[in-house]
């Protein structure tokens, strides 16, 4: 594999360089670089964020079409798709030219993840990655933009934000949940474009890997040098903290809410089963989940057994199990990115639940998720001399 | 609760622990008969899906049985069990389900007697404890 996710590997390797903004056109600047990327056939294609006509919200697209570019955004304060899933569907099968994608930085952990199970190819994939405000809920943004506080006004506002570390206070709206306990704000990609603790209507920073680096000196679409932004580690320091602690409160709250398995149970008594936060977690890739078979379709007569043994049970049937597996299967590559919330019909804390038992048995494996794409999850590997069962720890 | 029998359900591995079951039967050992085994040919095929679903639709404990360390017959079956067992454990944990009420243990098929000293041994544990609450939830 080529791309080296890993910190030490990456940042050792990378090289640095500053980009000028004219007339404060920060995502411009941004869009400039991207489209001379598209020019001078570094790549053929660059799938990102495009706005939709209406004005309300933004899509995935691969861009072909230097022209198409215009309307795209590095920074688009919505997620409609874990794109970990939409580079899985772009890679898996013959992919014979170089392609770029824009990601947040949870889609490439994500990315990084699906490709240590095969899901991704990155042989012809860069990830490009740009510094994450947050993400905003897709209904809630679509009222945003109707109330005239969503486009180029919100957009300024974040950058504003993140050059000084701050959150912007926007009426009546607040970042998803996932966003808001996300400590991970930073990307790690073969090219990433640094916002936090620049003054982005200036100027901002860029960030090349390994993988890039060369062309991108030859073509001459960059030039690196030495300098930077003094206090962009204060401020991502000061973010990720803030983060930290607001993760660490939803954890508690929710595991003071969630006791035993009677307070789970009635916690999660409005799920109706219907599989969205499987269909939307980037992990969760089988072809054939077990949940869709036969396993699953019950005789008549079981169901009849199981209510004579309990005397009622709820249908439909199932639900308990369905976590605990779901759980058991995606919870040491769950990457927090609470797309599992927002498909959620019940508005059920998911994604809370799969983070907070996920830290856990991640730390069990000193194990991060999209961290490097060379490490092995925890179920695909063991040590010989680990969890003695005679030690108890079993 | 004095007269209360618990059900373990138990998968074992065709290479030791099932073979180890059959010796404690050959070598007259006694152990109660609350157990129920399912042949498997592997710890390593043991799914938390097969373990969970034991527990929920009645089973009190579960136990699996598998061969020694370094000693599995398919190199390294055994080793993923033991990963994909603290997975489960550690998610039911974090649920509240903090009884122990899903063993794992390394049984070779020379162990009859270990074998029936486990089961003997599970059995009074699971006694402790009493029925389990899992099997009772009507919503779940």
């Amino acid at each position: 594999m080529r791309l080296a996710i890993g910190k030490g590997d990456l940042l050792k390797m990378a090289r640095h360089g500053v980009i000028k903004v004219s007339e404060g056109r920060t995502e411009e600047a941004i869009i400039g670089i991207l489209k001379s990327l598209l020019e001078k056939r570094v790549v053929e294609a660059i799938l990102i964020p495009k706005g939709v006509p209406s004005g309300e919200g933004f899509v995935q697209s691969l861009i072909r079409d230097p022209e198409k570019l215009n309307g795209v955004s590095v920074i688009s304060p919505t997620m409609p798709v874990q794109s970990a899933r939409v580079a899985s569907n772009l890679t898996f099968k013959n992919l014979g030219k170089k392609v770029a994608a824009v990601l947040k930085p949870c889609e490439i952990r994500a990315t990084v993840e699906l490709a240590k199970f095969l899901q991704v190819k990155l042989d012809n994939l860069y990830l490009i990655g740009t510094d994450c405000p947050g993400t905003f809920e897709v209904p809630d943004y679509a009222k945003m933009s109707q109330e005239g506080k969503g486009g180029e006004r919100l957009r300024a506002a974040l950058l504003k934000g993140m050059s000084e570390g701050e959150v912007p206070m926007i009426d009546g709206y607040a970042f998803r949940t996932a966003c808001q306990m996300c400590e991970y704000p930073v990307p790690q990609a073969d090219m990433v474009f640094e916002l936090f603790g620049y003054p982005s209507d200036q100027e901002i920073g860029v960030e090349v890997g390994e993988n890039l680096e060369k062309e991108i000196e030859e073509k001459e679409i960059l030039s690196f040098s030495k300098e930077g932004s003094r206090n962009r580690a204060d401020v991502i320091g000061k973010v990720t903290a803030e983060r930290m602690k607001k993760r660490d409160g939803f954890f508690q709250e929710f595991r003071e809410v969630v006791k035993d398995l009677r307070s789970f149970l009635d916690r999660f008594s409005t799920c109706i089963r219907c599989h969205n936060c499987m269909v939307a977690c980037p992990i969760c890739y089988c072809k054939e989940c077990v949940f869709r078979t036969p396993v699953f379709e019950h005789e008549g007569d079981q169901f009849l057994r199981w209510a004579d043994r309990k005397g009622a049970i709820r249908m439909p049937t199932d639900t308990l199990i369905f976590h605990l597996i779901r759980m058991s299967h995606m919870v040491t590559s769950c990457i927090g990115c609470g797309l599992c919330d927002s498909a959620c019909p019940s508005r059920l804390p998911v994604a809370t639940l799969f983070r907070s038992v996920g830290d856990r048995i991640q730390k069990m494996f000193q194990y991060v998720p999209g961290r490097d794409v060379k490490e092995t999850p925890p179920v695909a590997t063991f040590r010989e001399d680990e969890l003695k069962i005679e030690s108890g720890s079993l | 609760m004095a007269d209360f029998e618990p059900r373990i359900v138990a998968f074992l591995c065709h290479w030791c622990t099932y073979t180890g079951a059959d010796l404690a039967g050959t070598t007259r050992q006694q152990y109660p008969p609350n157990i129920r085994i399912i042949h498997l040919m592997c710890s390593g095929a043991v799914d938390s899906i097969y373990v969970l679903k034991a527990l929920i639709d009645g089973a009190d404990g579960v136990l699996i049985g598998g061969c020694h360390p370094g000693d599995c017959h398919y190199q390294t079956g055994n080793y993923k069990a033991r990963r994909r067992v603290a997975i489960l454990k550690g998610i039911l944990n974090q649920m509240g389900f903090t009884e122990d009420r899903i063993w794992l243990r390394w049984i070779s098929a020379s162990e009859g007697k270990l074998f029936a000293d486990t089961v003997t041994k599970m059995v009074e544990e699971l006694k402790k404890m009493g029925p389990n609450p899992m099997k009772q939830l009507w919503d779940a």
